[in-house]
């Protein structure tokens, strides 16, 4: 595996920024947004990579990032049998090149990365929303998109129509946070002193032991 | 109603001297709108068809219309909380929906190779009772839009047999919430190895009852025979997995090629279509459902007693029992169900073969009890997606054989 995101990165040039693999199983590729189309162009026709398949496309939102999406594609390889999951990033503004010229199936993808995260794709040709309400605002799988939407529907009996409300709950959304350091897993806002004085322990205990 | 526009012509009976361009619209193009409340639509497709007559020009899905949100509620919920969204995905196999989701948290956990035995054992013979659950329903619906009444009526009594076992495991006909990281959720009941055996023996007859209603039915192979024909090529364009890419002749499982739970010692075949129409996509999964069947036999033979969960109280929750006596596991029980399990922090893309094909789960961790990003990779996606390369050229009527042979569950595509 290591082997094959080693040839990958040779073959590729700087399109590839950098190969690793993941708890030694998955292989990923960071590649630069501007050369995706003839890194994936060559990935699905060098006999070498064979990728024939896209199997999946989606974005991920890091909010805190200055490029906050990730665009993440999985390809698959059937007569290599070998996978590979290719990322690249990019803003709200800046577009990511479509690649429905070299699968086809990449279409619904782009356009439903399109509607949940507003990932623009220069040169797809059908860019609706696809899951989302015909007319609907916002892209839902945004971080800062709230979990209960923003309106809801009812059916009106006097208008005789569905119509359209700003969302009223009985009761709010409420996120609980359990977060708690659990085995020490984290550290919580006033917690810092009984890890800092078991760290303190360990140093203590430790050279002696 | 009107898109081509044909100008130019003289209008009968109008004057030349007035200058005036005439409009005439062609009227053999028409738009009718299939869905989202049509029976054949197999759920809320709603399916825009442009038609030049009876043949279809264009056909344009229109899929949203049960999006539910499930990953972005999923990026609220611990990882336990999270779980019972997937039944609710592709609700005619709901399992197969859970496997892939728990194989992927036990990836990220590192736990993938400390599952007890009977616990994969368990998991990978109701996979394939699921795939038999999944298969008969399709089989006997399709049947059901192309004319044949009397093979749903029958699938469905033994599609009622496998819910009881679901009922038995999990104490519901669908959204059982079973598979667990770590195991399952409890052992098997007493006795139900032995009805699951029972029901084994008699199925095959079964099959050879639905085979001999359909597989030479001459209305069927009219129907079905030479409609919506996908190459091996175009299918592996399209993203096609699972019953539909091997009826292209794309001898592609999962299971063999890149095996995952107890898969590698079970003995199998993989059927696989030749000219890749919906009759071939009918045929392959006929041959699936007896496949499926030895496997099963062959997990009953193989599952000993023992444990079906791993030990580690952090992950899976302390007996019954354990909780009236023990402190820890009474703290063990009520941190796991508030706070749940912490994931360390990583990426996986983890797929099984799914009744239906390729069901990947791209997991993100950020190393907090709940998942950061949850993507789920439907195989009927896919399919729907190449709903106009399938349907244009045929008939209208071929377009509902078509979604028939494809498979369709929109609990999966619109997520």
């Amino acid at each position: 595996m290591h082997e094959l995101g080693a040839t990958i990165a040779a073959a590729a040039g700087p399109a590839v920024q950098e190969v690793f693999v993941e708890r030694g199983q998955e292989l990923v590729l960071r590649a630069t947004r501007e050369m995706i189309l003839p890194l994936m162009a060559m990935l699905r026709d060098d006999p070498r990579f064979a990728f024939e398949q896209l199997v999946d496309l989606c974005g991920v939102d890091y909010p805190e990032r200055a490029e906050r999406f990730e665009v993440v594609y999985n390809l698959l390889s059937l007569s290599l049998n070998q996978r590979v999951r290719i990322i690249v990033s990019t803003d709200e503004a800046t577009p990511v090149p479509s690649i429905a010229s070299i699968w086809v199936a990449a279409t619904w993808y782009e356009r439903e990365c399109w509607d949940m995260y507003g990932v623009v794709f220069a040169g797809l040709t059908d860019l609706r929303r696809l899951l989302t309400d015909y007319g609907f605002e916002g892209h839902p799988l945004r971080k800062d998109f709230p979990l209960t939407g923003h309106v809801e529907v009812r059916y009106d009996e006097e208008q005789k129509r569905v119509v359209y409300e700003p969302v009223a709950l009985t009761q709010d959304f409420r996120n609980f946070d359990f977060l708690s350091p659990w085995e020490g897993m984290t550290t919580l806002p006033g917690d810092e002193k009984v890890h800092l004085v078991r760290a303190e322990r360990g140093q203590i205990e430790g050279p002696k032991a | 109603m009107s898109t081509e526009l044909v100008s130019g012509l003289p209008l009968p009976g109008g004057s030349e001297d007035s200058g005036r361009h005439q409009k005439l619209f062609d009227a053999d193009t028409h738009t009718i709108n299939f869905g989202p409340q049509h029976p054949a639509a197999h759920g809320v497709l709603r399916l825009i068809l442009e038609m030049k007559g009876e043949v279809v020009e264009r056909a344009d899905p229109h899929i949203g219309l049960l999006h539910r949100g499930t990953e972005k509620l999923m990026e609220y919920k611990t990882y336990l909380q999270a779980m019972p969204y997937m039944d609710r995905l592709d609700y005619v196999s709901p399992m197969c929906m859970e496997h892939s989701f728990v194989l992927a948290v036990e990836k990220l956990l590192g736990i993938e190779n400390e599952v007890p035995e009977r616990a994969k054992w368990i998991r990978t013979m109701f996979a394939e009772l699921t795939r038999i659950l999944n298969h008969l329903l399709n089989v006997t619906t399709y049947a059901l839009d192309v004319g044949a009444i009397t093979p749903s009526l029958w699938g469905f009594e033994q599609r009622e047999h496998l819910l009881e076992f679901y009922e038995a495991t999990g104490g519901s006909h669908y959204h059982v919430n079973y598979f667990r990281a770590g195991g399952v959720a409890k052992d098997l009941p007493a006795g139900l190895e032995d009805r699951i055996g029972k029901w084994c023996d008699q199925f095959p007859a079964f099959l050879d009852d639905l085979e001999g209603l359909l597989t030479n039915n001459r209305i069927f192979k009219q129907r079905t025979v030479d409609i919506g024909v996908m190459t091996a090529e175009q299918a592996m364009a399209w993203g096609f997995s699972g019953p539909c890419l091997r009826a292209s002749g794309c001898a592609w499982d999962l299971r063999k090629s890149q095996p995952y739970e107890m898969y590698e010692k079970l003995d199998f075949e993989v059927p696989v279509g030749v000219h890749g129409d919906c009759y071939d996509r009918y045929l392959v999964r006929m041959q699936e459902m007896r496949q499926s069947l030895s496997m099963v036999k062959q997990c009953l033979n193989h599952i000993r007693p023992g444990a079906v969960k791993i030990a580690d109280n952090k992950i899976t929750p302390p007996s019954r029992g354990a909780m009236k006596r023990s402190m820890e596991s009474l703290i063990h029980h009520f941190k796991l169900y508030t706070e749940g399990y912490h994931v360390p922090a990583g990426a996986t893309y983890t797929v099984t073969e799914a009744p239906k094909g390729e069901f990947g789960v791209y997991m993100v961790a950020d190393g907090t009890n709940r998942p950061y990003r949850v993507k789920i990779r439907a195989p009927g996606y896919a399919h729907l997606q190449a709903m106009e390369a399938l349907s244009k050229g045929h008939m209208l009527a071929d377009a509902v054989a078509i979604i028939g042979s494809l498979d369709i569950v929109f609990g999966e595509i619109d997520r």
